[in-house]
């Protein structure tokens, strides 16, 4: 027997992993996941994206994937497309380094400038 | 809970299933586990999405991206490819879901969806059909605990009643009325129903709400029962639809195991249950007297009304009984206020229409439109027009018990008061579009045909009045019509309409009066000229070569399998009349169109 409290955390719970059935408005992470991405690591990195925008609840974000994004020695590379932003490129991303995109830049907005790829191609 | 980055959406309704999509997910499953991906993505099997034209179709969320007539090899690519690298296979994309610039569109942007709006349907083809918890995520049972938290029955009525729904399986009567009734009538016990018993040919939108959304009936007759006071229900349903029987069967397991139906539902003192009831697929079970006679396990034969179901019912008791698209609108109507729904559909049709589009129509699937749009918009915008560049000739709504609209009505918006205007009806949602080489007669002799077999003889207007139609109409197919044959048509019909006993014979006249109405041109043809301009009826046509056109080859009387074309070299063959069956063979096989029918 459920209570209504009940009926509203099994809503809860399994609204979390529906509704990247829902339209693609809001943010959009979207990995590289090509071969070479998949050579230096994406896959892990998506999952970390995934699994962080899940434990903080952002119900706006989608994680997508793509190709190819065409500067295979900075794989992995991830783009976040805010609405009305100019999209960001972060490379040579690593599980770690998404902990702190995800806190910094999708919960409060402030761009990791030092993962960006205007950062990496400086220090070089 | 696991969570997965991607979902493999795979449509599970029948027309995909026919064609194959069980497969296709098994193929889906083994190939992410090759990849070693399967924690990753997950693959579920939904209702109907609606474009079965195009089926089996798989989507991927959350690129939305849109695949259709998906074959098995095709599942290899989109793992390695989609699922593995993130690269979308565009040529195995829906063709309309891809704008200009080759970029992938949302679903509603796509002109099948654009014009659509899914109430009834909302749930087909997003959540999994045998998994409670994803109806529940997407509001499921909130409606039912609202009603058992916060509302009386009165107020229920009310909202019903504000919201202008009619019924959707085809007479339109106003759905809150009937609920009113069923709470007023005195009984120590009282049932809830759900007719699922869909029959006219072609119909197809209530199967798909059951395989699509089943939990979606459940909580309407759950919602039902607390209103009018009863603590049973009864889903009759066709046999014919193993699949939709078996995803009932699931989900009511489900509910009882989540206490959402059986004792003190939701921790409160309303009590309810359901059970299933298999039709055998006889078609005059629609009607709701025979619906209920079946139920209680006698011959499905009508009775007279009144009394009404909702004074004396299932088992001599108050029954309400609604069709299934109108259970699949409460809910909504419940969470979203009567003024929702008033807001959608003209000024006495509120709310959406399921129709089911079949025929010579490029989009042939399930769309759900809003009251008021016009039959171009559906035919047209959302059905994608007629194939191979021919003409519209007619749509027939409604089934047998409707009646065809021709192109001058095209324009006419679409709810149950202009359909019954200009000769048709609503019906169940049937929506089969006829084009120049569908001969009226022949259209009118193919339904007719269907009730004189449905029909359950109880009454002879029936019984006997359909087989006369019949009749006539197969004379005046055959080439042996008289002057006067439309008249006693005409005549016999009106008869027949004002003289049986329950709707099946009352509508069973209506697709020979549509079409006499709108195409009488076409059967006098039959009658004085011996002519099918359709070229349908067989024993009004002759094949004929072309002596100009013929070059002797001698394939059409080698195709032909009663020897009844003869001929020589360097001599134009001929064709036989007296022996010639009309098989067609001769044609398909002359390469140079010298054989004409006519």
């Amino acid at each position: 027997m459920k209570t209504l409290k009940e009926l509203e955390e099994i809503r809860q719970r399994t609204l979390e992993s529906v509704n990247l059935r829902k339209d693609r408005t809001g943010t959009r992470v979207v990995v590289g996941m090509a071969t070479c991405g998949i050579a230096a690591g994406a896959r892990p990195v998506l999952m970390a994206f995934v699994e962080e925008i899940r434990n903080r609840k952002l119900q706006h974000v989608t994680v997508t994937q793509t190709g190819c994004i065409g500067v295979c020695r900075l794989e992995p590379m991830v783009e976040v497309y805010l609405p009305g932003e100019e999209k960001v490129t972060y490379v040579k991303m690593t599980p770690e380094k998404v902990k702190r995109v995800v806190a910094e830049h999708l919960v409060n907005g402030q761009v990791v400038r030092e993962f960006t790829i205007g950062a990496e191609e400086k220090v070089e | 809970m696991e969570l997965y980055r991607s979902h493999v959406l795979v449509c599970g309704g029948t027309g995909c299933h026919s064609s194959g999509s069980a497969d296709i997910i098994e193929h889906f499953n083994r190939d992410l586990k090759k990849y070693g991906i399967e924690k990753e993505v997950k693959v579920v099997q939904t209702g109907c999405f609606g474009l079965c034209e195009v089926g089996p179709v798989v989507i991927v969320y959350p690129e939305g991206a849109f695949y259709s007539r998906v074959k098995d090899e095709d599942v290899t690519e989109i793992v390695s490819e989609h699922l593995v690298k993130g690269r979308i296979v565009k040529h195995l994309l829906y063709h309309d879901s891809l704008d200009a610039s080759q970029e992938i569109k949302s679903l509603d942007e796509v002109p099948f969806y654009q014009k659509q709006e899914r109430v009834a349907l909302r749930n087909c083809g997003v959540i999994n059909p045998e998994n409670i918890d994803e109806y529940i995520a997407f509001d499921g049972y909130k409606a039912l605990g609202k009603v058992l938290t916060e509302m009386t029955p009165e107020e229920v009525i009310e909202t019903i009643k504000a919201s202008g729904l009619r019924g959707r399986g085809g007479a339109g009567f106003p759905t809150g009325l009937k609920w009113e009734f069923t709470y007023k009538a005195k009984g120590d016990k009282k049932f809830v129903a759900c007719n699922a018993d869909e029959g006219d040919p072609g119909a197809f939108m209530d199967r798909s709400i059951l395989e699509g959304d089943p939990h979606a009936v459940i909580e309407a007759m759950t919602i039902a029962g607390y209103t009018v006071g009863a603590d049973q229900g009864y889903i009759y349903v066709r046999a014919e639809y193993p699949i939709a029987v078996q995803r009932l069967t699931i989900a009511i397991a489900q509910a009882r195991e989540y206490g959402l139906l059986g004792k003190n539902i939701l921790g409160t003192d309303f009590s309810f249950d359901l059970e299933l009831r298999l039709g055998a697929g006889a078609f005059v079970c629609g009607e709701e007297t025979a619906l209920m006679a079946s139920v209680e396990g006698f011959r499905g034969e009508p009775r007279p009304r009144p009394p009404f179901p909702a004074v004396k019912g299932l088992f001599g008791k108050p029954t309400l009984l609604n069709n299934v698209e109108t259970y699949a609108n409460i809910p909504q109507i419940i969470i979203n206020g009567p003024e929702w729904l008033q807001s959608i559909g003209t000024e006495k049709s509120k709310g959406t229409k399921v129709f089911a589009l079949g025929g010579k129509i490029n989009n042939t699937g399930l769309v759900e439109v809003p009251m008021g749009t016009t039959l171009r918009e559906i035919i047209y915008e959302i059905g994608g027009g007629i194939p191979n560049g021919k003409q519209f000739k007619a749509a027939q709504t409604g089934g047998p018990s409707g009646g065809c609209i021709p192109a001058q009505h095209l324009d006419t918006p679409i709810d149950y008061d202009s359909l019954a205007a200009i000769g048709s009806m609503m019906g169940s949602g049937g929506l089969i579009v006829m084009d120049e080489d569908n001969c009226m007669v022949d259209i009118a002799r193919f339904f007719l045909e269907f009730t004189v077999d449905e029909s359950c003889g109880k009454c002879p207007p029936c019984r006997i009045g359909t087989k006369r139609m019949l009749e006539l109409l197969n004379k005046i197919a055959e080439g042996k019509g008289e002057e006067g044959d439309i008249e006693k048509l005409v005549e016999l019909g009106e008869g027949i309409k004002t003289a049986s006993l329950c709707g099946l014979g009352q509508s069973a006249p209506n697709p020979v009066l549509s079409t006499i109405r709108y195409f009488r041109e076409e059967y006098e043809e039959h009658i004085k000229d011996k002519k099918c301009r359709a070229g349908v009826c067989q024993a009004l046509l002759q094949y004929t070569i072309i002596e100009d056109k013929c070059r002797s080859c001698g394939l059409c009387a080698k195709a032909c399998p009663v020897n009844a074309i003869s001929g020589q070299r360097k001599q134009p063959y001929v064709i036989d009349q007296a022996t010639c069956i009309k098989c067609g063979a001769c044609m398909e096989k002359c390469p140079f169109d010298a054989i004409v029918k006519r």
